[in-house]
Parts: structure tokens; C-alpha cells; sequence
């Protein structure tokens, strides 16, 4: 396609854009939400792809991989069998991918930006071009992340935490990381101002703080959290460029001497600066993926319980507070580093009171079930299945929070189970809640319900298949990131619960097929429904489908709260009516 | 008492002092259990109970539960107690109740890709100097045996004996990149980063020849077989070990030709001082 002929139809507005204004370089919210949501729905196939590989050489270590190994080569499979090194590049790039590049740009870039414009009445985000901006530099920034498996020595290998002095000492990839982070941030950081401003200023008449959907309080707190966390890692990732390319020592100290041979570096640094600046992102991070999630639940719910939300105040100031605590208490993922006793006890104090305004989520959503009419529907099966999951993972933080604890579960297997429990059956259900709820805005038909429910019980029974047998394997003291967990005394009882493992995660890989089949077909072949199928209250479900540009086909008012329903005359009553 | 030594949860614990760690584990589980199960139950009641059917409508009477609030409260006050009195008491016992060092057995452990090198300070209870340039194959951790201090001390690489019955204090740092120190049946765990040299201890009641140290930080390509052996044994059979140590250190001194190298006392990874706070 060439630039002239864009900017030829981009010259008149009002006019209908050409296919490069319309589907590659769109200002329009909408489309950039499903651009969106495609680029990081491959990315979170590619980057469970990855863990898929990893599964093999952790059920049968030192066994050649099947086919795939012959395939990839004899760099990364030495004679069919992966190498270490290969393994914790597998590692790094998928916690690196899921977060940054598959659950984030999903969650917030796709949902965020199709329905938080909707939900609060507007015609689109306040700064159109900045959002078309946002979304290529994510895109440039997921295609460098993808390219570091091309560079000598292969990809960043040092974890999706890239500690220093490890990282600053590994092969080429790591730059490749770095500067792909910095793209990938500074996308966040053009969404999240973008978000912030829309919703402060288009919000339509009627449309106060308090009658915004659950869903666009937790964009907007999210967006808050993007804002102000992402920067230090930013600048951090800036830093440690400079120790790579420039000879710098910010996170090198004095004395190291590494494979017997003395360092030459100027020393002087501190590898725990990183940590600081890394997890001062990484904590709100977690909140980053959870919020939304909650955000979808709550919609789901609601609609599917067919009665208000309980406790809808209450549920806005745990976000709120939950949003704000996020910001201090990132140091409990480095109690092991030797802190004192005053650091620890601030930091286990604030991690305690996070808690609190988690399990007031929980039991807000658990109480709306109460007196509901519940319909289960395959968005309404996913918000179920996410309570549960999402307070195994919550619960599980438990003993990591605790400072005595922690020290005997900290970096265990334990902690891979505790996290995957919240983003995996949880926010991932969520956002797969979401898909199925939201497609028939998107497309005027709704995904099968068959499939849906297929998709929905295999992933469901596969999820805790792979990730409930890790605390088991953790409480034996298994350590994280182990290429072969098999040498290792503590490990031989639990050893073969591996192999559950794995076979449950190339499982739940054969149950996403249903899932994508289904979204591709339905889109042409699903069941034709109304503008508003699922009967919502919200503002999005007032739109024509699909939304056109502009959005709504005559101006709309708020007039009530977000969730009117079970009412005594009508069961339900739209928020513009 | 006789006891698998591991299974499908806790290890064995062969620490006098961290039985703490694993009540409170077991507790907060309990706790863990308790709040699952009862949400479960609700869960499961209100999904039958409230489901949509014929004739069967939803209520939008905003009832105040009471409990809930309650309950959250509740949720909060056993908190509370466990960080209070359970996890913060043990962590500063772990932490800040160091024994004193004339009572206990020193040593340090330097960590390095991808191996442990142990560190005794010998008869003298003095830890030689070590200095970066001193680094060789033989000599991992660069020890000056020139410095009066490091005639008599005893390195080893991925074997660490302790005996039980009396403190182990463990001065922790690394050569290269940040490695973490586990030895899960002490429920000891602690990072080993470079340019810092951490104190942490522990007491061993029961002995085994068969435990590991596990490295818990990816820190290589060979992190996974970071492994050493953890030798818990009896004070006996520790001196013994010792002794022979020594005699081999003896020998070796006496068939070697000592060559002087020079001082430098302005080396900054080597003679620190035993008291390195965490800072």
C-alpha cells in the first residue's frame, strides 16, 4: 500500500477512508481495540508456544524433542535435546511475551480501547493519533522482541526480570530486550495519558465518576498505574543499555570476577538498583493485569445475574485503594536480597493490607451471586470459573507475603504456581469472558455456544492440570527456573508431577483450537443477534452494531447508574434511557 | 523418629531453630483451607440455588449482609496475628538474633557460576584476606595465603559440612552475579550478591549426609545443576573431617614452595570485615 494513497483520502474528512486509513493506520478507537486484540492474541499463542517447549524438556529432561527439535536446529537442540541456554531463553521470552506483549495490549490496549470511549458515551479517545501512535510503537516493539531469538547467542536469556549482573554479562539478545522494552513502554505510557484524558474530559452528560461502569473505573486506574510505574523501568532499561553499549557500571559492582577472569568494568554499582527500579514497575504491574480483568467480571456478572451489583461504592474504593497500595509494596519480591527487619516489616505490613481490599473484590462478586437469576452462558461459565482461581492465586499470596514464609518459598515452584493462578485462570478467563461477551458488538453475531463451552471446560480442567500440582512441587522446595529439576534430591518425590504438567498444558493447546476456529467462522457463520443480545444496561450496547465511526447513531445521556436491573416494572433499563 | 525424608510437602526439617517457618506455613495453609472452602460451599449453593429457570426471577432488594463485613474483618485480625505474631517474631530471630561468634562456626560462602566455595577460617578462627587478582582455578576465591590470617583456613568447592548441635554462621557473597543460597532442609534461603556480603544463621539438630544446597536465582546456563552436597554432621564426625583438612592443608603447605607475592591492602572485595551488614 503506499503512503500517497492514504494521505489522498486522509486529505477531505467525512470522506470514507481508504483501506490503509481504515484498517492499518486507523485513528479510529475501535479498530485499533481489534488491532489490538489480533497482535496480542498471536502473541499469547506464540508465547505459550514457547512454555510448551519448556514442558518437554521438564517432563523428560535430556530427552530429544520430538520433530520440533530436528526442525528449530542444532544451536537451541544439540542432537534433538534442548540446551540449557535455549531453555532460559524459553523462559525469559515467555514471561516477557505473555506480560508485555500478550496479556497487557489485550487487556488494556484491546478491551481498553474499544469499550472505554463506548461505555462513558464518547465518539472516540480524546487523541485519535496518538492512539494509532500507541499501537505501532507496541507493534515495532513486539517485532524487536520476537527478533532477539535471531541474534547471536539467541534471545534474552536472564529472565523476564533481567537482574544484573547476569543480564548486563549475556549475549546480544538482552540489548535486543532492552530496546524493545523501551518501545513497548513508551506505547504504554501514549495509551495510558490517552486514557486518562478521555476519561476525565468525553465523558457524556449525566456520565459522573459514580454511574461509570465498574469496568472503565478499572481502565482508568489501570491507565493511572501505566503512568506512574512504567517510567523508573524505562529509565532503568535506559541504564542498563548503557552498562551493555557505553561501559558504564550502574549495576556493576566493584571486584566481580567472572568465569575466573577479573571484570573489567568500573565498578561502583549496585545490582539491587535494578531490582528496586524493575519491581517499582513490576508490582503495580500485577495490578495492571488484574484490574481489567476484574473490570470484565464485573460486566459479565451483572448482566448474567440479571440484578445490580452489590456493593458497587465500595467495590470502586477497593479498586481505587488496591491501585494506590500497588505502589508500595514492591519489595516484597526481593526479601531475600538481605534486608533488614524495618524494610521487611513495612514491606510484609503493606503486603497484608492489599489483601484486604482483594478479598473485598471476591466477595463483592461472590455476594452480586446472591438472589441473581444466573444465566450460564459461556462469558457467564468464564466469570464463574474466574472466582475460584483468581482466590487460589489471591490465597497463595498468602505465605509469600509473609516474611518467614517466603523464606523457604521464595523462588520455588510455589511462586510459579501462586502467579499463574491469577493471570492464567484468572485474568486470562477473563479476558476470554470478555471475548465471548463483546463479540457481538464487534460483529453482529455471537461465537458458538457449543464451542464456547468445549473451549470452556477443557481449558478449565487443563488450567488447574498444569498449575495446581507447582504448589506441590514448591513445597518440596523445588527452585524456579530449573532446566532439569530431576538432579536434585528434594525434588525425586514430586518429579513426576511434571509430567501432569505437561500434559495438561499440550492439552489445554488442543482445547484453544475450538476457540479460534470458533472466533474466525463465527464472524461470517455465527448466529445473527440484536444490537443489545445479552439485554446490558451499559452505554456500549446502545451503539448501532458494529459501532460506526463516530459511534453512536444519535447523542446519548446517562441517566441512571450502570446496572439497573431486576427492576420492579422492567427487568432491565439502559443507562441512556 | 523416623521420617520420609521427602514427600508431597514439607521436607524434612533438620534445623533447630526455623520450626517456625514450618508451623506458620502449615497454619496460614489452614487458614488458606478454611476461607476456600467456605467460599467454595457458598459458591456451589448460590450457583444451584440462584439459577435461572421458568418461573424464577431475580431480586434487586439490596439486602445488608452483615456477615461478609465480619467476615472481612475477621480475615484482617488473623492477619494481623500472623504477621505480628508469628512470621515478624521469626523473621527477626532469623535475622537480627545472631549467635555470638566465639560460639559458633564460621564460614563463608562465596557463590560463583555455577559453584560453591567454601570457606573456613581454620584453627585461628580468622578468615584469611582475599583479593580478586589472586583468582585461579586452584584458588577460586582468591585467597592471600600470605596474610597471617589465611595460613590455616580450610576452602572447599560444593561440600559444605556443619555439625549439628551448634550455630552456623554463613557470611554470604558471590563472585559474579547474584546466585541465592538454599538449603531447604533448613529452611535457610538467602541471595548472594556481588559486592555485598550477607550474614545469615542456623543451627542443625538433625544430621544427614545426603541433603543439597540449591542455588534458588537464575544466575547461567547452568544454574539448574548449581547443586552442592550439605553435609549435616555430628560434632565427632565434623572434627574428624576437620582434622583431616587440616593434615591435608599441612601437607600441601610442606611440599609446596612458597612464593611471596605483595600485599595490597586497598582491595575492595577481599577483607571485609566479619560483621557485613546487609546494607
Amino acid at each position: 500500500m503506499s503512503s500517497h494513497d492514504a494521505h489522498h483520502h486522509s486529505g477531505h474528512s467525512h470522506h470514507e477512508p481508504g483501506f490503509v486509513r481504515k484498517y492499518i493506520f486507523s485513528t479510529d478507537h475501535k479498530m485499533i481495540g481489534i488491532q489490538y486484540g489480533l497482535t496480542s492474541l498471536c502473541f499469547l499463542l506464540f508465547g505459550f508456544s514457547l512454555v510448551m517447549m519448556m514442558r518437554w524438556q521438564l517432563a523428560y529432561p535430556g530427552q530429544p524433542l520430538p520433530f520440533l527439535g530436528k526442525l528449530i536446529g542444532e544451536t537451541a537442540f544439540p542432537g534433538g535435546v534442548m540446551a540449557p541456554e535455549f531453555y532460559n531463553q524459553l523462559g525469559a521470552m515467555h514471561g516477557t511475551i505473555m506480560v508485555f506483549l500478550g496479556i497487557v495490549p489485550l487487556a488494556v490496549g484491546a478491551f481498553g480501547n474499544y469499550l472505554l470511549p463506548l461505555q462513558i458515551g464518547a465518539g472516540d479517545m480524546a487523541f485519535p493519533k496518538l492512539n494509532m501512535m500507541s499501537y505501532w510503537v507496541f507493534f515495532v516493539g513486539g517485532v524487536t522482541m520476537l527478533c532477539s531469538f535471531l541474534m547471536p547467542g539467541g534471545a534474552a536469556q536472564s529472565g523476564w526480570t533481567s537482574y544484573p549482573p547476569l543480564s548486563d554479562i549475556a549475549p546480544t539478545g538482552q540489548t535486543v530486550w532492552l530496546l524493545a522494552m523501551v518501545f513497548l513502554i513508551t506505547s504504554s505510557l501514549l495509551g495510558s495519558v490517552n486514557f486518562i484524558v478521555t476519561c476525565i474530559q468525553l465523558r457524556v452528560k449525566g456520565m459522573s465518576f459514580f454511574r461509570m461502569p465498574v469496568f472503565t473505573w478499572c481502565q482508568l486506574v489501570t491507565a493511572f498505574l501505566l503512568l506512574l510505574a512504567f517510567p523508573p523501568l524505562e529509565a532503568a532499561s535506559v541504564l542498563q543499555l548503557m552498562d551493555r553499549l557505553a561501559g558504564t557500571s550502574f549495576f556493576m559492582p566493584t571486584g566481580l570476577v567472572i568465569s575466573g577472569e577479573q571484570a573489567h568494568v568500573a565498578g561502583g554499582g549496585n545490582p539491587l538498583l535494578w531490582q528496586h527500579l524493575f519491581w517499582f514497575l513490576a508490582h503495580p504491574e500485577v495490578y495492571v493485569l488484574i484490574l481489567p480483568a476484574v473490570g470484565i467480571i464485573a460486566e459479565v456478572l451483572t448482566t448474567n445475574t440479571r440484578k445490580p451489583l452489590y456493593g458497587y461504592n465500595t467495590l470502586v474504593y477497593s479498586i481505587i485503594f488496591l491501585g494506590f497500595m500497588s505502589f508500595v509494596v514492591w519489595a516484597h519480591h526481593m526479601f531475600m536480597t538481605g534486608m533488614g527487619t524495618t524494610l521487611s516489616s513495612f514491606f510484609q505490613a503493606t503486603t497484608m493490607i492489599i489483601s484486604i481490599p482483594s478479598v473485598i473484590i471476591v466477595t463483592t462478586f461472590l455476594l452480586t451471586l446472591w438472589g441473581a437469576s444466573i444465566r450460564f452462558n459461556v462469558p457467564m461459565l468464564f466469570a464463574t470459573a474466574f472466582l475460584p482461581m483468581f482466590a487460589i492465586g489471591g490465597l497463595t499470596g498468602l505465605p509469600l507475603g509473609l516474611t518467614a514464609s517466603d523464606i523457604y518459598l521464595h523462588d520455588t515452584y510455589y511462586v510459579i504456581g501462586h502467579f499463574h493462578y491469577v493471570v492464567a485462570p484468572g485474568t486470562i478467563f477473563a479476558l476470554f469472558a470478555g471475548i465471548y461477551h463483546w463479540y457481538p458488538k464487534l460483529s453482529g453475531r455471537q461465537m458458538s455456544e457449543f464451542w464456547g463451552k468445549v473451549h470452556f471446560w477443557g481449558s478449565f480442567v487443563c488450567m488447574n492440570g498444569i498449575f495446581m500440582p507447582m504448589f506441590f512441587v514448591g513445597m518440596a522446595g523445588v527452585s524456579r527456573r530449573l532446566y532439569d529439576m530431576s538432579l536434585y534430591a528434594h525434588a525425586k518425590s514430586v518429579f513426576r508431577l511434571n509430567e501432569v504438567m505437561s500434559i495438561s498444558a499440550w492439552s489445554l493447546a488442543l482445547f484453544q483450537i475450538p476457540f479460534i476456529l470458533n472466533l474466525f467462522i463465527s464472524w461470517k457463520k455465527g448466529k445473527k443477534v440484536s444490537d443489545n443480545p445479552w439485554d446490558c444496561t451499559t452505554l456500549e450496547w446502545a451503539t448501532p452494531t458494529p459501532p460506526p465511526h463516530g459511534n453512536f447513531a444519535h447523542p446519548v445521556e446517562a441517566h441512571r447508574g450502570p446496572y439497573d436491573y431486576a427492576g420492579d416494572t422492567q427487568e432491565f433499563v439502559p443507562q441512556n434511557l | 523418629m523416623e521420617q520420609k525424608p521427602y514427600g508431597w510437602w514439607l521436607p524434612i526439617n533438620a534445623s533447630a531453630n526455623n520450626g517456625g517457618i514450618d508451623q506458620l506455613i502449615n497454619l496460614v495453609h489452614i487458614f488458606m483451607a478454611v476461607l476456600f472452602v467456605g467460599w467454595g460451599i457458598y459458591l456451589v449453593y448460590v450457583l444451584v440455588r440462584f439459577r435461572a429457570r421458568p418461573g424464577h426471577k431475580a431480586y434487586a432488594v439490596h439486602k445488608h449482609f452483615r456477615l461478609p463485613t465480619w467476615l472481612e474483618i475477621g480475615v484482617a485480625i488473623i492477619e494481623v496475628v500472623l504477621l505480628v505474631f508469628l512470621s515478624s517474631p521469626i523473621w527477626f530471630r532469623v535475622k537480627k538474633d545472631f549467635p555470638p561468634e566465639k560460639d559458633s562456626v564460621l564460614v563463608r560462602v562465596v557463590a560463583e557460576q555455577f559453584a560453591w566455595n567454601i570457606h573456613y577460617p581454620g584453627k585461628d578462627g580468622k578468615f584469611g584476606r582475599t583479593r580478586p587478582e589472586l583468582v585461579t582455578g586452584t584458588n577460586p576465591i582468591g585467597l592471600d595465603r600470605d596474610d597471617p590470617d589465611g595460613k590455616d583456613d580450610i576452602t572447599t568447592v560444593n561440600i559444605l559440612h556443619v555439625p549439628t548441635g551448634k550455630p552456623v554462621i554463613v557470611y554470604l557473597s558471590s563472585k559474579d552475579v547474584i546466585h541465592s543460597f538454599s538449603l531447604p532442609v533448613l529452611r535457610v534461603k538467602q541471595d548472594a550478591i556481588p559486592g555485598m556480603m550477607i550474614p545469615i544463621w542456623f543451627e542443625a539438630a538433625k544430621t544427614g549426609q545426603e541433603f543439597q544446597i540449591a542455588c534458588a536465582q537464575l544466575c547461567g546456563l547452568s544454574h539448574y545443576r548449581m547443586s552442592g552436597q550439605l553435609m549435616i554432621d555430628t560434632p565427632e564426625q565434623y572434627a574428624t573431617w576437620m582434622a583431616e583438612q587440616e593434615k591435608e592443608l599441612a601437607q600441601e603447605n610442606a611440599g609446596s614452595d612458597q612464593t611471596a607475592v605483595p600485599a595490597d591492602t586497598n582491595s575492595p572485595a577481599g577483607n571485609t570485615s566479619n560483621e557485613g551488614s546487609p546494607k
